[in-house]
C-alpha cells in the first residue's frame, strides 16, 4: 500500500477516525454508541495508518505498548465495578453523580468508567492483533 | 420468518460441518467462522423475532409500551461475536505459524508433538 | 446531554434492595482479584522482576478469599451477590455454594504453588512474553466458573480460562508447541460452540439463563421442552471440556507440549472445570434428564476410566502417561455423575479436588524427574532412587495418590465411589473403578520402578540435568502433598464439606432460594 495518495490522506483519516470513536464512545452515554464500537473505529484507526506507513510509526505514535493499554482498560473497569465497594451495593452498580463545571452539568457515573475501560481493552487488543498481523506481511 | 431464518442455520451448520472435517486447517477455520455466525444465528433465532420495533423506553414514560424486540439476544451475540472474533484471529495467527514452522497445513501431517511410529515403553530393566 | 429532563424513574423496585456487607464480596474477590492483577502487570509488562510478586501477592489475596468463602459457605449456605444490583434473574448472580466455593479454593490453592513453581520453570522471555498476567487471567476465568450463577456468564469465563490458556500453552514457540496448539485450539473452541449452541436452544426454551431459575422451571417445561436435547448437548459440549471418552483427543495431543508448569495448571484445573459444569448442569438444572442418561453417562465414564489408563501404559513420554492419568481420573469422576446418588456425588466432589491437587504435584514431580534425568523419556530415565532419594518419596506418595492408596488423597473418593456403585447396583462401574486403579498403579509403579530404581541409562543425558531447587521443586511439591496426606489420613471434615456439596447438588431448593431470597424464595 504505496500509493502516495493513501499515505499522504492515512494520517488525517486516522485521526479523524480516532476523533470520531471517542464521540461515538461519549455518546453512548445515553444513546446507541460506546466503548465497545468506538473501540473498533479506533482500533481500525490504527489499524489503516499501520497499512499506510509501516507497523513502527504506530508503535511510536501509540508511545504504550497494546496490550499495556489493553491492560489499563480491564483496570480500570475492574476499579469502576469495585467502587461500589463502599457504597453498600452489589458489584458493578451504577453510581451516578452530578459535578458543576464552568456552569455546565455533568453526569458522571462509574458506568461511563467501566465504558472508557472497556474502549482502551478493545483498542489495545485488537490493535494489537492487527498489527501483528501487518508485522508479519512486512517479513 | 423463524421458519426461514431455521432452515438457514441449518444450513450454515451443514456447511461448517463438512468444512470442519477437512483435514486442511484452512477449510477447518472457514468452517468454524461459519460455525460461529450459525450459533449467532441460532441465538437469533430462539430469541423469537420481532421486526422494526428496537426496545428503547420512549421519551418522558418510564416502561416501554407494547410488544418490543427481545433486546437479550442481541446482547448475547454481542459478546459472542466479540469472542468468536478474537478467538478466530488468534487462530488464524496460529494457523499460519503452523504453516510457516511445520510446512504443511494438513492435519494428517503436523505430526510433531505426537510422533509415529513411537516404540512401545521399556517393558523391563 | 444531561439538558435533557425527563421525569426520574422509579427503578426501586427492579433493584435489591438488601444491603450489601463488606464480608459479601468474598464472593467475587476470588475473581476480582486476579483480574485486576492480570490487568496490572499487563500495564507493567516489561518490568518483569515485578510480575512473580505482584502475582503471589495476588495469589495469596485470592486464596484467603476462596478460604473466607468456603468457610461462610459452609456455614451459613449459598452466597449470592447480583451484578449491577438488578433483581435475579435479571442481573448476572455470582453464587456460591459449597460445591464451586471448594472449587475454587483448591484450584487457587494448585495455581499458587505452580506459580512458585513457575520461578524456576519459566525463564525471562517466558515473563516478557506475559506468562504471569496469562496465569492470573486463567485463575480468574476458572473461579469465575466455579462461582457465576447464569449460565452465558458461564460460557464468558470458560472463553476467558480458554483464551489465556493459549497464551500459556504457545509460550515459546516450539515446533511442537504450535503443533499441540492446534488441535488444542480448534477443538476447546468447537466445544465451547457447542455449548453456546446449547445455551441458544435453552434460552429459546426457558426465557432465562439464570441458573436457579432454570432449576425452579425447569419441572413446567418437562412436558413440552426438548429439555433431553439440551441436556444431552450439554453432555457433549462439557463432556469435550471434560476430555470423556470418545472427545479426549485433544488432551494427549497438547498436554505435553507447554512448560511442566502450563501442563501442570492444565491437567490440575481445566478439565475439573468440564467436571464442575457437568456436575452443575446435570443435578441442579436437569435432574430428571440425567436419570434418564445415566447409562450412556455410566458407559462413557468407564470408557474413560479404562480406556486412560491403557493409553498410559502405552506411552513413553511420562508427560503424556500423566495426560493419560488425568483422562483415566475424569472417567472416575463420571462415573459419580452416572449414579447420581447423593454419596457419588459426595465421591465426585472429593476426588475433583483429590485431583485438582495431585495431578498438578504430578506433573511437576515428572518436570523435576526432567531436571534431575534429563529426560522425559521412559527409555532414558533411570538412577534417580540413589541421587534423589527425596525426589523418590515425592513420586511414590503420587503413585500412591493417583491409584487411590493408602494413606493418600485417592483412597477416599474411591472407597465412596465403589460403595455408592454398590448401592446403585452398578457393578460395572465398581469394576471399572477398580480396574482402572489397578492399572493407574501399574502406570506409574513401572514409571517408578523404570526411573528410580532400574540403573542410570544413559551418562550423556547428565549434561541436561540442573540442581533441584528446594523452595520451587521440593517445596511446591511438598505443599501440595499437604493437603492430599491430611484428606488421607483424616478425611472426616473434607467428606463432610464434599457430603455438604453433594447435599446441596441433589436438593438445589437451598441454591435456588438464595438466588430468590429478595422476592420471598421461589
Amino acid at each position: 500500500m504505496q500509493t502516495v495518495i493513501f499515505r499522504t490522506a492515512a494520517p488525517y483519516l486516522a485521526s479523524l477516525m480516532v476523533m470520531f470513536s471517542v464521540f461515538v464512545l461519549l455518546r453512548g452515554h445515553n444513546e446507541p454508541g460506546g466503548g465497545f464500537i468506538g473501540g473498533l473505529i479506533a482500533a481500525s484507526a490504527f489499524a489503516i495508518y499501520g497499512i499506510a506507513c509501516g507497523v513502527t510509526p504506530v508503535r511510536r505514535a501509540l508511545y504504550f505498548h497494546p496490550m499495556a493499554i489493553a491492560g489499563f482498560g480491564l483496570f480500570l473497569s475492574t476499579v469502576a465495578g469495585l467502587a461500589s465497594l463502599a457504597m453498600g451495593v452489589p458489584f458493578l452498580t451504577g453510581l451516578w453523580t452530578e459535578v458543576h463545571l464552568l456552569g455546565v452539568t455533568l453526569d458522571l457515573s462509574t458506568v461511563l468508567f467501566f465504558d472508557f475501560g472497556v474502549y482502551f481493552v478493545v483498542v489495545g487488543a485488537i490493535t494489537s492483533i492487527a498489527l501483528a498481523l501487518e508485522e508479519r506481511e512486512e517479513d | 420468518m423463524e421458519t426461514a431464518l431455521t432452515a438457514l442455520v441449518g444450513l450454515f451448520y451443514v456447511v461448517s460441518i463438512y468444512l470442519m472435517l477437512s483435514r486442511h486447517i484452512i477449510r477447518v477455520l472457514l468452517g468454524i467462522a461459519i460455525f460461529g455466525n450459525a450459533v449467532n444465528m441460532t441465538i437469533f433465532t430462539a430469541g423469537r423475532i420481532m421486526r422494526e420495533v428496537p426496545p428503547i423506553i420512549p421519551e418522558g414514560q418510564s416502561a416501554l409500551d407494547g410488544v418490543t424486540a427481545n433486546p437479550l439476544p442481541q446482547a448475547l451475540i454481542l459478546t459472542a461475536i466479540v469472542i468468536s472474533f478474537s478467538f478466530f484471529a488468534f487462530l488464524l495467527v496460529l494457523a499460519y505459524r503452523a504453516y510457516q514452522e511445520l510446512g504443511t497445513d494438513d492435519t494428517d501431517e503436523m505430526r510433531i508433538a505426537e510422533p509415529e511410529g513411537e516404540g512401545l515403553p521399556p517393558l523391563g530393566y | 446531554m444531561a439538558a435533557v429532563t425527563s421525569a426520574p424513574v422509579d427503578t426501586s423496585a427492579a433493584l435489591v434492595q438488601a444491603a450489601t456487607s463488606l464480608l459479601d464480596w468474598v464472593v467475587i474477590a476470588p475473581v476480582a482479584l486476579p483480574i485486576l492483577g492480570g490487568a496490572l502487570l499487563m500495564m507493567v509488562r516489561h518490568r518483569t522482576h515485578l510480575h512473580a510478586a505482584v502475582t503471589f501477592a495476588v495469589l495469596l489475596a485470592t486464596l484467603v478469599s476462596t478460604l473466607m468463602l468456603l468457610s461462610r459457605v459452609v456455614g451459613d449456605g449459598a452466597l449470592v451477590m447480583t451484578m449491577g444490583r438488578w433483581l435475579p434473574p435479571f442481573g448476572i448472580s455470582f453464587t456460591a455454594d459449597v460445591l464451586g466455593a471448594s472449587f475454587a479454593a483448591a484450584a487457587t490453592f494448585a495455581t499458587s504453588a505452580a506459580a512458585v513453581f513457575a520461578l524456576r520453570d519459566i525463564d525471562a522471555t517466558g515473563r516478557r512474553y506475559g506468562f504471569y498476567p496469562f496465569l492470573l487471567l486463567m485463575i480468574a476465568g476458572v473461579n469465575g466458573a466455579f462461582l457465576t450463577g447464569d449460565l452465558f456468564n458461564l460460557y464468558v469465563w470458560f472463553e476467558v480460562f480458554v483464551i489465556s490458556s493459549f497464551g500459556l500453552l504457545i509460550l515459546g514457540s516450539e515446533r511442537r508447541q504450535i503443533d499441540g496448539a492446534v488441535k488444542y485450539a480448534v477443538l476447546n473452541l468447537i466445544a465451547t460452540t457447542v455449548f453456546l449452541i446449547t445455551i441458544g436452544y435453552l434460552y429459546g426454551v426457558f426465557g432465562t439463563l439464570n441458573m436457579a431459575d432454570i432449576a425452579r422451571k425447569a419441572d413446567g417445561l418437562r412436558e413440552n421442552g426438548p429439555l433431553m436435547t439440551i441436556a444431552t448437548l450439554f453432555l457433549l459440549a462439557f463432556g469435550m471440556k471434560a476430555a470423556a471418552f470418545p472427545l479426549n483427543f485433544w488432551l494427549p495431543a497438547s498436554y505435553h507440549t507447554p512448560r511442566i508448569v502450563t501442563s501442570a495448571m492444565f491437567g490440575g484445573l481445566l478439565t475439573k472445570v468440564g467436571v464442575y459444569a457437568l456436575l452443575r448442569t446435570f443435578t441442579t438444572l436437569f435432574p430428571v434428564e440425567r436419570a434418564i442418561l445415566s447409562d450412556v453417562i455410566a458407559v462413557v465414564a468407564i470408557l474413560t476410566m479404562v480406556l486412560g489408563a491403557l493409553g498410559a501404559l502405552a506411552q513413553s513420554d511420562t508427560r503424556r502417561i500423566v495426560g493419560f492419568v488425568v483422562i483415566s481420573g475424569i472417567g472416575t469422576m463420571l462415573a459419580g455423575l452416572a449414579i447420581g446418588s447423593p454419596l457419588a456425588l459426595t465421591g465426585t466432589v472429593l476426588y475433583a479436588v483429590h485431583s485438582i491437587l495431585i495431578m498438578t504435584a504430578l506433573y511437576l514431580v515428572v518436570g523435576l524427574m526432567r531436571e534431575a534425568a534429563g529426560s522425559f523419556s521412559l527409555h532414558d530415565l533411570g538412577g534417580l532412587y540413589r541421587s534423589h532419594p527425596l525426589l523418590a518419596a515425592m513420586m511414590l506418595a503420587m503413585v500412591l495418590a493417583a491409584a487411590g492408596l493408602p494413606p493418600l488423597s485417592g483412597l477416599w473418593p474411591k472407597v465412596v465411589l465403589v460403595k455408592a456403585a454398590i448401592e446403585g447396583n452398578a457393578w460395572w462401574l465398581t469394576a471399572a473403578i477398580l480396574v482402572s486403579s489397578v492399572l493407574t498403579t501399574i502406570v506409574l509403579g513401572r514409571v517408578f520402578a523404570l526411573a528410580f530404581w532400574r540403573p542410570e541409562q544413559d551418562t550423556s543425558l547428565r549434561s541436561q540435568t540442573r540442581p533441584i531447587d528446594a523452595v520451587a521443586g521440593y517445596g511446591t511439591v511438598f505443599v501440595l502433598l499437604v493437603p492430599a496426606v491430611w484428606i488421607g489420613l483424616w478425611p472426616e471434615p473434607f467428606l463432610h464439606v464434599a457430603g455438604l456439596a453433594a447435599a446441596g447438588l441433589s436438593d438445589p431448593a437451598a441454591y435456588i432460594g438464595s438466588v430468590f431470597a429478595a422476592q420471598g424464595g421461589s
